[in-house]
């Protein structure tokens, strides 16, 4: 087997991964220890830092990919670009497996990347501290490869997430954070169930042995699924365990917003793909049209109720619920093309949404109301956010040649290539919300950049600063970029899902 | 310059200086950034002009052998499972003539906007965007992958929503700008469905596949059917063209981009690129055959009953693309192409002849024009060519390509096409009928425009409302024709849309489009009388009553078109508030039932925890009670487990 390769040694490789760890929490360390005045400058240097370094691991991508041969039926076994295997706590059977694979290394890069652009915006101490131990669990999350760390990591999150909204947020946080910490909560319960169940069939938590065909039992493999995925559709989240989401954004501070958006919903999706369908394939083939359903019921209901928001920020995270069902029903599919538009669209998501949280927290920042009833003809009072704001809703509405396109197109064609009169007929559907998403966020345009400017809007500085270009040019241009060069987050992932799948096809 | 660099080139020269044009600060009246911008967009469309022309000369010939095919190759952009995304181009002569005339239609548009927004202060992301638009349409003429046509095909509703809504002054704008953005999305369901299904099906997403692919009938009518919804929202076909009117809240320039060469045509131009397939669906055809019948009489009889000088223009669009649909649909991709073509030509220059009347004007409407002949020589001519154009007045090119229609229909109905007869028939009186109608509109926009006595400040003195009014141009004392910017591009485009209709005579031009020989037999006399019938009882209704509108005659019936049979209202009813109670319905279901459910589970929780918290402070002798069932209750347990 591949494993008995691993050299025991520490090489660059291995320091890699663990300092992708070590920088951010150090950092977090020194930003809570130093006074107020410089915090500002040593967060952004060390999510730098972590940027830099979650970019690397694309220099250990394989060139080119030996497709040695294998049974049908049977896929190659998982092949990170780089890993690190530790034993840890032996009884437990945990082992300290880092991994960088096609599948996580966009978001890595993506965790990176929101969170220097967070760092760098945001001027408050605490929240800068409170963005890197975020950083540190996001990260922690995408890289385990032991099913028990992955669990660890993915509970990091939480209680800084908790005093993110409860401590910076808006009017009503106390109540949104403890229905945020408390609904994620109990999914959690469910995810430590899971993941025990599967470890204590398994007899291992390691996801490179787990990862493909399995030879859990099918009853197993159901409840497992069943376990996981709705663990994971609560933090992604599916439509209807998705009402935490709402008020957490609505309430929470701009950065906090993004990095929710951004990051730890992708934390749902990614689980689902790597550990659910990883580990019980099957379980997942016998849940896959409940699972499609539900996110199609999600894409209809997110897009009909953003028609009757009346506040910029809830309109985005229930936009976000419909985004979301998108990458859900590409994952339901099981197939290869439909987990790539579900990765890409993750990407996509992660870079629109958090733009568009960028730019109506500038606004509900200066002009002091989100109220789409109060705002209006921004583009004659603030032409470069106006014009900004456009590019966001056209992107994130799904306009072919940024990046949201891939993901629901793709997510469509998946469902069409499946087949049947269920997919067929989920396809359709998808592809009306698809309609509808244009709708609202054309609405929300026509209100708030078209006609003649409210009050409110003229309190609106005319020119964007130089600190909010910065922070929003990345996700503009990498908006572009995907949307031309979708293979730059899809380079490297077939060999990786037929793994997963467990499927012989060859591309 | 290879075929292999000019195929791809074409689509990505505009693409790219609009995207370049999008990231330049905005001019806000700077005369250098101005000139920059222009001079960017110009450039951009007359380089693809070069392009076009390099390709008209030596076109791609596409490949009979699917195994063996030198076009399918190009840029890998994505794989998708088993489906390889490639950006690559095929233009054979068809998309070479149509790329020609939407880039000489870009070109004039850019020109002539320079000159007709020089006081607009956001007139640098205007011509961004119309090279953007360009782009997209030569996207979708001259990519041989199917997701990039569709790219090019949404790429496109962008830019016409952000074009339309571009005029800030104007309350409509915004309204049309969503209106035409989403009317098309709609229709844009169908298509990536139906793209989607030809996709799954072939397993590629190359055109050449595709096409040679044998699809079992069902899904190919499916496909097909499902890809006419996008179809006619793009080329505003009936029931899906209510947003084509509205958008004329556009600057005029933009009218023409929409009108003539991008946007409408692409409809047109999609199902003659996969003519292969509805060649071999009868059912689809038939389909394409109602809808057009219908589009081309909306369009005529509406066309006839509007005031605003653009509508008539934008209904007689609707009515036109009917033609184009409706030869498609009787068998004659070439006759479709032919008038898709001489159409361009001749709306392009009427939507330009009528910014020029505007700019002179300061109104849309005709019943504030009257007696402009003797002020605008050059506009009058226009108007004149592209008129007789439209109502098919031989020689002038228009005459020539419905002709092929009307003779392609007329085919049909003797059967032997792939459509039914019946369908030939319809498409055949529809059209002959619209002949008439089109005369009449035609007409009588020419005569209230012109002739007669100059209504500008009409009976009650000079403080009429005023229409439109897109240009930023103070009314000028006496009409003139517009400066030469305005007024080249009208006398360039007033050559094609005169003489393309010869072009037919010319063996390569009739080769490369399969075009029939041109013949005019007795079968020409039937749409002469009609268009003499209509044009006579115009200028008989005109002449009889002077300073009348001969669309009174139309009586009653008159609100009823000029609203487009009120279509809106159904459209209203039946789309528009049934969304809205939907919406309604799910956002209540989501604040009563999704997250009362969450909310209650946790008050539920909180009170059961009360409780409990209540049941231990219990007084004395009820506690020592409950104390004692509970010792009791697990003494039993233990007992019954032993």
């Amino acid at each position: 087997m591949y494993r008995d390769y691993v050299e025991p040694a520490w090489s660059a490789p291995q320091i890699l991964l663990i300092a992708l760890l070590v920088v951010p929490a150090l950092g977090a360390l020194l930003v809570a220890l130093l006074p107020a005045a410089r915090t500002r400058l040593v967060a952004t240097a060390f999510a730098a830092v972590t940027f830099v370094l979650s970019v690397l691991p694309v220099l250990a991508r394989p060139d080119e990919f030996s497709w040695f041969a294998y049974d049908p039926g049977d896929g190659p076994p998982m092949l990170p670009w780089i890993e690190l295997d530790l034993p840890w706590v032996t009884s437990l059977r945990l082992e300290f497996h880092l991994g960088v694979d096609g599948v996580s290394y966009p978001l890595i890069v993506l965790t990176g990347l929101l969170t220097l652009l967070c760092c760098a915006y945001t001027k408050k101490k605490g929240l800068a501290a409170l963005l890197l131990v975020l950083e540190v669990g996001v990260l922690g999350t995408f890289l385990a490869l032991d099913l028990i760390l992955f669990f660890l990591f993915f509970e990091v999150v939480l209680l800084p997430m908790y005093a993110v909204i409860a401590g910076w947020g808006g009017a009503n946080r106390r109540a949104a954070a403890r229905k945020f910490v408390l609904y994620t909560l109990a999914g959690s319960v469910l995810l430590l169930l899971g993941v025990l169940v599967v470890v204590t069939e398994a007899g291992t938590g390691d996801l490179v042995t787990l990862t493909g065909p399995s030879e859990l039992p099918l009853t197993t493999q159901c409840i497992a699924f069943a376990l996981l995925a709705l663990a994971f559709a609560v933090k992604a989240p599916l439509w209807p365990l998705h009402t935490w989401l709402p008020d957490a954004h609505t309430e929470a501070p701009t950065v906090g917003s993004v990095i929710l958006a951004g990051v730890l919903l992708k934390m749902g999706t990614y689980g689902l793909i790597r550990v659910a369908v990883g580990v019980a394939p099957d379980g997942a083939a016998w849940a896959s049209p409940v699972l499609g359903i539900l996110a199609t019921v999600a894409i209809i209901a997110g897009a009909l109720i953003c028609l009757r928001q009346t506040e910029l920020k809830r309109l985005i995270a229930y936009s976000s619920v419909g985004h979301m069902g998108f990458v859900l029903l590409g994952v339901a599919t099981l197939s290869v093309t439909g987990i790539q538009a579900a990765l890409v669209g993750n990407i996509a998501h992660g870079l629109i949404t958090g733009l568009l949280f960028f730019l109506v927290g500038a606004i509900k920042d200066s002009a002091g109301t989100g109220s789409l009833n109060q705002l209006s003809g921004l583009r004659e009072t603030a032409p470069r956010l106006a014009g900004l704001l456009g590019f966001a809703a056209i992107a994130s509405l799904g306009l072919p040649g940024l990046a949201g396109f891939w993901g629901e197109a793709f997510a469509v064609v998946a469902a069409v290539q499946r087949g049947g009169p269920l997919w067929l007929t989920l396809a359709v559907v998808a592809a009306i919300g698809g309609a509808l998403t244009a709708a609202y966020f054309l609405r929300l345009l026509r209100r708030v950049t078209h006609g003649p400017a409210t009050p409110e809007a003229h309190t609106l500085p005319p020119a964007v600063t130089g600190i909010q270009w910065l922070a929003w040019a990345p996700l503009v241009l990498l908006t572009l970029a995907v949307g031309v060069a979708p293979s730059l987050v899809l380079g490297d992932t077939i060999q990786p899902l037929i793994t997963l799948l467990g499927v012989g096809v060859q591309p | 310059m290879s075929i292999d660099v000019a195929g791809p080139l074409l689509p990505l020269v505009p693409l790219i200086a609009g995207l370049i044009g999008l990231f330049l600060p905005p001019g806000d009246g700077d005369a250098t950034r101005r000139r920059i911008a222009a001079g960017l967009g110009v450039a951009g469309a007359a380089f693809a002009l070069l392009l076009a022309f390099r390709l008209v000369l030596d076109p791609a010939q596409p490949s009979a052998d699917p195994a063996n095919d030198p076009w399918n190759g190009g840029l890998t952009v994505a794989i998708f499972g088993d489906l390889e995304i490639r950006f690559s181009t095929l233009v054979d002569a068809a998309a070479a003539y149509v790329a020609l005339a939407v880039t000489v239609v870009a070109l004039c548009v850019q020109i002539y906007s320079i000159t007709y927004l020089h006081d607009d202060k956001r007139y640098a992301p205007y011509a961004a965007q119309v090279s953007l638009f360009t782009g997209a349409m030569l996207l979708v003429v001259s990519s041989s992958d199917l997701i990039f046509m569709l790219i090019g095909w949404e790429v496109m509703g962008a830019c016409s929503y952000l074009l339309i809504g571009h005029d800030r002054r104007l309350p409509e704008a915004p309204a049309a700008a969503v209106k035409a953005f989403l009317v098309t999305r709609i229709g844009d369901i169908g298509f990536l469905l139906g793209i989607a299904v030809l996709i799954a099906d072939a397993n590629s997403t190359y055109l050449g596949t595709v096409l040679a692919h044998d699809y079992s009938a069902g899904t190919l009518t499916a496909a097909l059917l499902l890809i006419l919804a996008g179809v006619a929202g793009k080329s505003a076909q009936f029931p899906l063209h209510t947003w084509l009117p509205d958008a004329m809240a556009g600057p005029t320039p933009i009218s023409a981009l929409i009108h003539a060469a991008t946007m409408v045509a692409a409809g047109v131009y999609v199902v003659f690129r996969l003519y292969g397939l509805y060649d071999q669906s009868p059912v689809a055809l038939a389909v394409l055959a109602v809808m057009a019948s219908i589009t081309i009489l909306i369009g005529a009889l509406s066309a006839t009953a509007q005031d605003d000088l653009k509508r008539v223009l934008a209904w007689s669009t609707v009515s036109q693309i009917g033609y184009m649909t409706g030869a498609l649909a009787v068998g004659s991709p070439a006759a479709a192409l032919f008038h898709l073509l001489t159409h361009a030509a001749f709306k392009a220059l009427l939507f330009l002849a009528a910014g020029a009347v505007i700019h002179a004007v300061g109104t849309n409407l005709l019943s504030r024009m009257g007696g402009l002949r003797p002020h605008m020589p050059v506009t009058f001519w226009s108007f004149a060519i592209g008129l007789g154009a439209l109502a098919g007045l031989p020689p002038l090119s228009g005459f020539w390509s419905k002709e092929n229609v009307l003779t392609a229909a007329a085919h049909a109905t003797e059967g032997g096409e792939t459509a039914p007869v019946w369908a030939g028939w319809l498409v055949w009186l529809a059209a002959l009928l619209s002949v008439g109608i089109t005369a009449w509109y035609a007409t009588r926009l020419f005569l209230r425009a012109f002739f007669g006595p100059s209504r500008a400040h009409g009976p009650h003195g000079p403080a009429w409302a005023v229409g439109f009014d897109d240009a930023r141009y103070e009314v000028p004392d006496s009409p003139h024709d517009p400066p030469g910017p305005m007024r080249w591009p009208l006398l360039l485009l007033a050559i094609p849309a005169a003489l393309l209709g010869l072009a037919a005579f010319a063996p390569g031009f009739r080769t490369s489009l399969e075009l029939d020989d041109p013949h005019l037999g007795v079968a020409v006399a039937l749409p002469m009388l009609l268009l003499a019938t209509g044009a006579g009882t115009a200028f008989w209704l005109w002449w009889a009553v002077p300073g009348a509108d001969p669309a009174l005659a139309l009586g009653r019936a008159g609100p009823f078109l000029a609203a487009g049979f009120r279509l809106d209202d159904v459209q209203n009813r039946l789309v528009v508030r049934p969304a809205e109670a939907l919406a309604r319905l799910a956002t209540a279901g989501d604040t009563r039932i999704v997250d009362a459910a969450v909310m209650g589970t946790g008050t539920g929780t909180s009170r059961a925890g009360d409780a409990l918290k209540e049941a231990h402070r219990l007084p004395l002798p009820a506690a020592a009670v409950a104390v004692c069932a509970a010792a009791l209750l697990l003494g039993a347990i233990a007992w019954w487990g032993a």
